[in-house]
């Protein structure tokens, strides 16, 4: 997996076609087709409003919470989906490892890439949202690009690692569903920070330590409204980049992790 | 002259190991319980064994060898998707392998579809499989299917459109693997006539093939391996030559299973009055023309008898028995081991492998003992007196005749 190699003609070809072979499979076969990356996240985005706005009231202090709450669930919906995406992915192509050689890493991208897609056509809905909840969108709001290619590195960074460990423990699928379960709710996205802190400080600051709770708020921040409270806000000094680190550290140590793997995965397979 | 001797593949030392699991499931589990009961959990297993080879740029090279000799493995370590364990496969130029078509074809997807995100695997730009998709579907005779989804073609059409796309590869080296002239007849020759233009090309060309006809016809240097070892590499008539004489002795066992509930059958009806009947090739294995064949036979009866030996030799490829010679009755005394050995010449047969059937009959015509099949000595017999030094033949009686003006 040289740097080269990324950016070789021949691997370029070879991502684009399996990127749009996933795209193109991915809603095979249904009447809506496409319209579902768009109705899945609506649907559920229902679902939480109804429960947690409506009935439970969570959104009381904050400001657009339906589009906050939004926001908050396609993002996370882009985690879910791409870590699971790449974690089945090596496993999923075992045709082509065992009968072509070519470098492993497209396949793993390639399963993220169709999510990447995903989540953009998911945040044009969510644009939709902005403009009609008369959300005042301000310059601050280029953060997202930063912050969204911070979140797609965590999401490699996992997918590399989760792929290389499902070739030999199958078990490891489960255990991440079970660990994103636990994940969805230590992370902020239901509820408002403002709810942890005024029960623990300590806790809040543990919870935005997460890359994910710290990326949602911050996009949140930018985009929709200043009441998403920061891991800037509950915390000072070096510790506010943790997070960074911790992504930093993670593709480093997936990628490597994936290498040494990678050779064996035909005969593992 | 100099590009000739360029090397196209060099393979040192190749070493591959595998590690079998012993159990089904591959879970952690497992692995804790493994790890727990100081068990490896895994079996070694090595199909190529410190091989080494070389391959010249032009070659048309065939690799030989029995199923579980370590091609498949051979194959797939030349095409990079196994890592060598030890030693080392160096490859100059680029190589595309077809270890099976139509890689990646996806039932899901239209045939055009199919054939970009193919032709993408094999290394394809998406503009030149824009310009040669139309020969693509010409090729394949496929025009008016190619927006329909994949899994609405028959196997047959899946196979011809894929076939389609990999003759369009241009690699430095080809790696083919036999299993590729699957289909019908016609498609068969469509096949053989893509091997032909190949050769003719001086293309460089790794063939596996069970079919020594191929290699002699295909391949101007061929390789036969064993349970990963290099046994032959030189000439395609030696290695055609040494594996038709290793699959004497395997071809009898297969045909043994299915001719197994016959010989239960007559086991029943024989007389058993030989107890001992033992037969041995004390000849070479592979002889020509001058050679002499001499069979041994040890005969042992639980009473005092009249019989007589027949022995057939049976062609093995072609199932017809080519020879025969029968004892004359004689006198065998109880408990008694007589010992006989039959001497004939084989100057009148063609290049073929050959069976020692023996039996032994009353004076009634009823059978008392017999060595057929499995337990049958066999030898083959190649000829060096043929004009040019191959037989190219499939007559059972050498025979150059007199050509009369």
């Amino acid at each position: 997996m040289k740097i080269s190699n990324i950016i070789s003609p021949r691997n370029r070809i070879l991502l684009r076609e399996l990127v749009i072979t996933d795209f193109k499979l991915r809603y095979q076969g249904s009447a809506l087709g496409y319209a579902w990356s768009v109705l899945k996240p609506l649907f559920l985005f229902v679902i939480m409003y109804i429960v947690f706005d409506r009935f439970l009231q969570l959104g009381r202090d904050i400001e657009h919470f339906p589009v906050y709450l939004l926001l908050g669930i396609v993002l996370w919906g882009f985690f879910t989906e791409s870590t699971i995406n790449g974690l089945q992915s090596i496993i999923a192509r075992g045709d082509l490892i065992r009968k072509i050689n070519f470098p492993k890493y497209i396949i793993v991208v390639s399963g993220t890439v169709s999510s990447l897609i995903n989540l953009l056509i998911n945040l044009l809905v969510v644009m939709v949202f902005i403009i009609f909840n008369g959300v005042q969108v301000t310059w601050e709001a280029l953060w997202i690009i930063p912050l969204l290619l911070e979140l797609y590195i965590f999401a490699l960074a996992m997918a590399f690692f989760l792929s290389a460990v499902n070739v030999k423990f199958r078990d490891i699928g489960h255990l991440w569903d079970v660990f994103l379960q636990a994940a969805f709710y230590a992370t902020p996205i239901l509820y408002p920070l403002s709810m942890v802190i005024t029960q623990s400080e300590l806790a809040a600051r543990i919870i935005m330590l997460s890359p994910i709770a710290q990326i949602i708020q911050d996009i949140r921040y930018v985009l929709v409204t200043h009441d998403a409270v920061r891991l800037y806000d509950i915390t000072h000094g070096w510790k506010v980049f943790i997070p960074f680190m911790i992504v930093s550290v993670f593709i480093v140590l997936a990628i490597y992790y994936f290498r040494k793997n990678s050779k064996k995965f035909a005969e593992l397979i | 002259m100099g590009q000739q001797k360029e090397k196209a593949v060099k393979v040192d030392n190749l070493t591959k190991n595998f590690q079998i699991p012993l159990e089904a499931h591959s879970g952690l589990k497992q692995k804790l319980i493994n790890t727990l009961k100081g068990r490896k959990g895994y079996r070694e297993f090595t199909p190529l064994n410190d091989i080494s080879f070389e391959i010249e740029k032009g070659d048309f090279f065939g690799i030989v060898g029995r199923n579980g000799s370590g091609k498949s493995t051979l194959l797939k370590t030349l095409a990079g998707i196994y890592a060598p364990d030890g030693g080392a496969v160096h490859v100059n130029g680029t190589l595309v392998p077809f270890i099976e078509l139509g890689v990646g074809f996806n039932p899901e997807l239209t045939g055009r579809e199919n054939v970009f995100l193919n032709g993408a695997l094999l290394g394809f730009s998406r503009k030149q499989m824009n310009d040669m998709y139309e020969d693509i579907v010409d090729f394949a005779e496929l025009h008016d299917f190619m927006e329909e989804r994949l899994k609405n073609y028959s196997s047959g059409m899946q196979v011809r459109l894929a076939f389609s796309i990999a003759i369009r590869a241009d690699a430095d080296i080809l790696l083919l693997d036999e299993i590729l002239a699957v289909g019908d007849e016609a498609f068969q020759r469509k096949c053989y006539a893509y091997f032909e233009e190949l050769k003719q090309k001086k293309k460089t060309v790794i063939l596996v093939t069970h079919s020594m006809d191929h290699v002699r016809k295909y391949c101007n240097k061929a390789m036969m391996i064993r349970e990963g070892k290099v046994v032959v590499n030189g000439s395609p008539e030696d290695v055609a030559n040494e594996y038709s004489l290793e699959n004497l002795d395997s071809k009898a066992i297969v045909e043994h299973e299915g001719d197994a509930p016959d010989d239960e059958d007559s086991q029943q009806k024989i007389n058993p009055i030989v107890s001992d009947f033992k037969i041995e090739l004390t000849s070479a294995k592979k002889i020509n023309q001058d050679d002499e064949v001499a069979i041994r036979y040890l005969i042992k009866p639980s009473k005092d008898a009249l019989l007589k030996i027949e022995m057939d030799l049976q062609d093995i490829d072609k199932n017809t028995y080519v020879y025969s010679s029968n004892s004359d009755f004689r006198k065998y005394k109880k408990s008694e081991l007589t010992e006989h050995t039959v001497k004939f010449k084989v100057k009148e047969l063609n290049d073929m492998s050959l069976r020692v059937n023996s039996s032994i009959k009353d004076t009634d015509g009823n059978l008392v003992a017999y060595v057929w099949h499995d337990d049958a000595p066999t030898f083959m017999i190649r000829r060096n007196d043929y004009p040019g030094g191959e037989a190219k033949t499939f007559a059972v009686m050498y025979n150059r005749g007199k050509w009369i003006e």
